[in-house]
């Protein structure tokens, strides 16, 4: 408890409070002391002088019981103490405490002192300074006395009485004392108001300090406590609620985005180990065939020759001899799989390796009673491909066909065509660097299952990244902060922040800035860099004009693919036929299109049909 | 008494032992076997062979282990290494530890009978060679060349790119090249990949593989047009590919030094 934040947050605000309230209580009270006792003091110094006032008739005419009866009548009043009047001598001659009487009062006490500390009696003194606070006993409450000396003046020494000699300046002293224990009370009052007050304040600070961070630290630190657990137990999928906008929320969504990367990973290491076994099987069962293919090999071959005179028996047997070296071909295939080789390219007629691949699935066709149909386009001229290659893609996705296939009147058709496409929005961009040469090129962040183009950038103070699409002429691009139209851009390096904005051309769209990236051997690509259009430039890809395509159009009347599934059928390992597929199927067919520079697209209408297009380069 | 025979298969598949046999009686050459290393060393003691065809993966002892042991007892039948497990790296490593041919399995008649004929006329050379020490009966590659076996060798430009050619001893082992098959500018060569196929006038047909990878930027059309040619001048004018080599640092240990001979 004591190592929570909230705890030592609270303990902190709280002291500081004390502090600052404390301080402030302090001298409140002290400066509302100082102005009820001054209050007093000038209600004290006016009696006072009241007083002196009536008794001065009185004393000049020498009528000594009248004055003592002012002084009794006034120290009746509850809040004076006691009225004195002391002489020169400092002997009391008239007090409202009848006892004092004739007491000769030393020159230290309190009501002499004043004048008397010095050698040299004071004959004139300030209000300020005829005033005193003292207690008459230790254990009694405080009073306040104030002192009022009587001056000498003509009407005295010209008095009958001639009791004052005229040379004498202070006649005698009156001193009035105060009782002060209602203004104490009041200082008492106030000071325990100001305990109350600054008690309340700390109280229900802490308690606002408390539920708030309760409310904003507590809860999603706990829920990123939880989540953390999560993941440390292998539970990727967890992820946390977002709820606030504030930097904990946003901690939330990067943890959210970081358990994303890292299930992704886990994800990438799972296949690469599952490729990598599936290699090394791949490459024991190729050796494991081998043997036994090569004594079918050898003695077919050897019969070929040995049978010379007999037609029938070489056909036969140059059948066995083709499909070995077929079955030779894709064992290499298999092996080359494992170590990821290079299509062996040669002139091809499509229409050949279709029909070579639908002689392969006569037999399926036949027990589930699918139609196949060929709509071959006419003068489809010969394409650059690996025939092998291509025959398995074929073979593959009528195979998919098949399987999704489940009605009566299942039918499967296949199309070929001769096409014009503008470069834009097929010519994939399969590298691209900086100025120095840098690799822009991102494996991690895919669009479409192409790696994108990674740039940083720079708009209005706030950096972030922008994955290009990879497809040139296609703009699904992905941004990684929002941009507005009027953002001032700086794209650049991630790696060396080299800037690949063009100094000199503008966009002839919008007059913006454009970015030129580097393409290695092919010039370079040209964008709108604000994005506010999508004028895009490559002029290696553009000089060529439209380029001709051969497509391949393979569609069933199958059960169709779901719609959530349609990103996902070209990922590794990808599959919906449980322990019968080992989902390599279509990311291997993906790959061998796009080692052909060709692309692979699909429309799929659940429980409609699902039509592959295939479009391959004829050069 | 010692029996001679032409060749010494040794393999642990039987069905391969049985397919050159079949094939090397319609040939007629004679044939032993062995059905691992230690078996065939013991026989290559007591008997003489004018070939040896060898599997690699074997029990107790592999076919490279077999290539080192024959050339560590100074045997100098020549060898044929075959495998179902034809990477390229195995056809690189059995080049070069001596093989004078390579064959992956699964092989056809046509192609075995082509390797053999290859390797008895290799042991035929030898066999002349000892006797007439004076006579130069093949021309062996230029110093600073470096060459895969006897299937190719490559040299070094300044510029950075590099020569394919096939050496002369696998020509005079062909001896009449009838037609070349090459691969296109642009492709790409990997080393111990088949680059290009030899037709002979004899009707076989021999493969050659290649020494470096990298990509084919140019293909001598001069031995396109006149095939004879590389015949008549191997390493100079004969050369077959012009290649931008993409790993030579890492290939050339592969390569045997062509000082060396």
């Amino acid at each position: 408890m004591f190592q929570k934040i909230a705890f030592k947050l609270i303990l902190v605000v709280s002291i500081t409070s004390i502090l600052i309230i404390g301080i402030y209580s302090y001298f409140n009270i002290k400066s509302q002391s100082e102005v009820l006792l001054s209050e007093v003091e000038r209600h004290a110094n006016q009696l006072s002088e009241t007083v002196k006032n009536s008794t001065r008739y009185d004393m000049l005419l020498n009528q000594r019981e009248r004055i003592q009866e002012i002084v009794n009548t006034i120290g009746k009043d509850k809040a004076i103490s006691s009225v004195r009047i002391m002489n020169k001598e400092g002997i009391i001659i008239y007090s409202s405490n009848e006892n004092d009487i004739g007491e000769l009062l030393d020159k230290n006490a309190e009501s002499c002192y004043v004048c008397h500390a010095k050698d040299q009696p004071i004959e004139r003194l300030e209000i300020k300074e005829r005033t005193r606070i003292f207690k008459p006993f230790p254990d009694s409450a405080r009073v306040m006395g104030i002192i009022n000396p009587i001056y000498n003046e003509k009407s005295c020494w010209e008095s009958e009485c001639h009791a004052h000699p005229e040379d004498a300046t202070v006649l005698g002293v009156l001193d009035v004392t105060f009782q002060l224990d209602k203004v104490d009370a009041q200082i008492e009052e106030n000071k325990l108001r100001e305990f109350l007050f600054a008690l309340i304040s700390i109280t229900s600070i802490a308690l606002v300090i408390g539920f708030f961070v309760k409310r904003w630290l507590d809860k999603p630190i706990k829920n990123l406590l939880r989540a953390t657990d999560e993941i440390a137990i292998g539970n990727f999928n967890y992820t946390i609620e977002k709820t606030r906008n504030d930097e904990l929320g946003k901690l939330s969504q990067a943890f959210n985005k970081m358990t994303k990367k890292l299930e992704d990973m886990k994800q990438q290491i799972f296949q690469s180990d599952k490729m990598a076994s599936l290699g090394q099987l791949a490459a024991g069962v190729a050796h494991e065939i081998n043997n036994p293919l090569t004594g079918v090999l050898t003695y077919s071959s050897f019969l070929l020759k040995r049978t010379k005179d007999n037609p029938e028996m070489q056909e036969d047997l140059n059948v066995i001899v083709r499909e070995t070296m077929r079955s030779r071909e894709i064992i290499k295939g298999l092996l080359d799989f494992a170590r990821q080789s290079v299509p062996k390219k040669n002139k091809t007629d499509i229409h050949e390796v279709i029909d070579r691949a639908n002689k392969v699935v006569t037999n399926q066709l036949k027990i589930k009673q699918i139609k196949l149909t060929t709509n071959y386009g006419e003068k489809i001229p010969q394409i650059v491909a690996d025939a092998n290659q291509i025959q398995q893609v074929i073979l593959n996705l009528l195979l998919n066909a098949i399987d999704a296939i489940e009605r009566k009147d299942g039918q499967i058709n296949i199309t070929t065509s001769e096409i014009n496409l503008s470069p834009k929005g097929i010519t994939h961009i399969k590298e691209a660097v900086c100025n120095k040469n840098h690799n822009l090129l991102d494996a991690d962040h895919k669009l479409e299952g192409n790696p994108s183009i990674r740039l940083k950038v720079k708009a209005n103070g706030t950096e972030g990244f922008i994955n290009l699409d990879p497809i040139y002429g296609r703009h699904k691009h992905y941004f990684g902060l929002s941009l507005n139209k009027k953002s001032t851009i700086d794209l650049k390096c991630p790696q060396c922040n080299i800037s690949l904005i063009d100094k000199v051309k503008t966009c002839p769209e919008c007059g913006g800035p454009i970015y030129r990236i580097p393409i290695p051997k092919m010039g370079f690509l040209e964008g709108c860099a604000t994005f506010t259009d999508d004028w895009q430039s490559w002029e290696a890809v553009d000089r060529g004009g439209d380029k001709r395509f051969v497509e391949i159009k393979i569609s069933d009347n199958g059960c169709g693919i779901p719609p959530e599934n349609m990103n996902k059928i070209f990922d590794p390992f990808f599959s919906t036929k449980g322990q019968k597929g080992n989902g390599l199927g279509l990311s291997v067919i993906w790959g061998i299109i796009d080692n052909h520079d060709g692309t692979i697209t699909l429309k799929s209408e659940l429980n409609a049909g699902t039509t592959f297009i295939i479009r391959l380069p004829e050069q | 008494m010692s029996n001679v025979f032409d060749i010494l298969v040794v393999d642990d598949e039987q069905v391969i032992i049985d397919s050159v046999v079949k094939i090397a009686k319609l040939e007629e050459v004679t044939i032993d076997s062995a059905l691992n290393v230690p078996a065939a060393l013991e026989k290559l003691e007591t008997n003489k062979y004018n070939l040896i065809f060898s599997d690699i993966m074997m029990p107790e002892m592999d076919g490279f282990q077999f290539l080192q042991e024959i050339s560590a007892r100074k045997i100098t039948t020549p060898v044929i290494i075959t495998t179902g497990y034809s990477t390229l790296d195995n056809t690189v490593k059995a080049l070069y530890y001596g093989a004078v041919g390579f064959i992956p399995k699964p092989f056809s008649f046509d192609e075995l009978s082509s390797i053999i004929k290859r390797g008895l006329r290799y042991s035929g050379l030898l066999k002349k060679m000892e006797e007439d020490s004076s006579t130069l009966f093949f021309i062996p590659c230029p110093p600073k060349y470096r060459r895969l076996g006897f299937s190719s060798w490559m040299s070094e430009n300044f510029d950075s790119t590099a020569l394919i050619g096939t050496t002369d001893i696998l020509l005079k082992l062909i001896e009449s090249v009838d037609k070349l098959e090459l691969m296109n500018v642009d492709d790409n060569l990997k080393q111990g990949n088949e680059c290009a196929k030899i037709y002979a006038e004899d009707g076989l047909v021999h493969t050659m593989y290649s020494s470096i990878s990298g990509r084919i930027i140019e293909v001598n059309e001069k031995i396109l047009t006149n095939p004879k040619l590389i015949e008549k001048d191997p390493y100079f004018e004969g050369w077959i590919y012009r290649v931008l080599p993409s790993d030579l640092e890492n290939e050339k240990s592969q390569l045997i030094s062509c000082s060396s001979d």
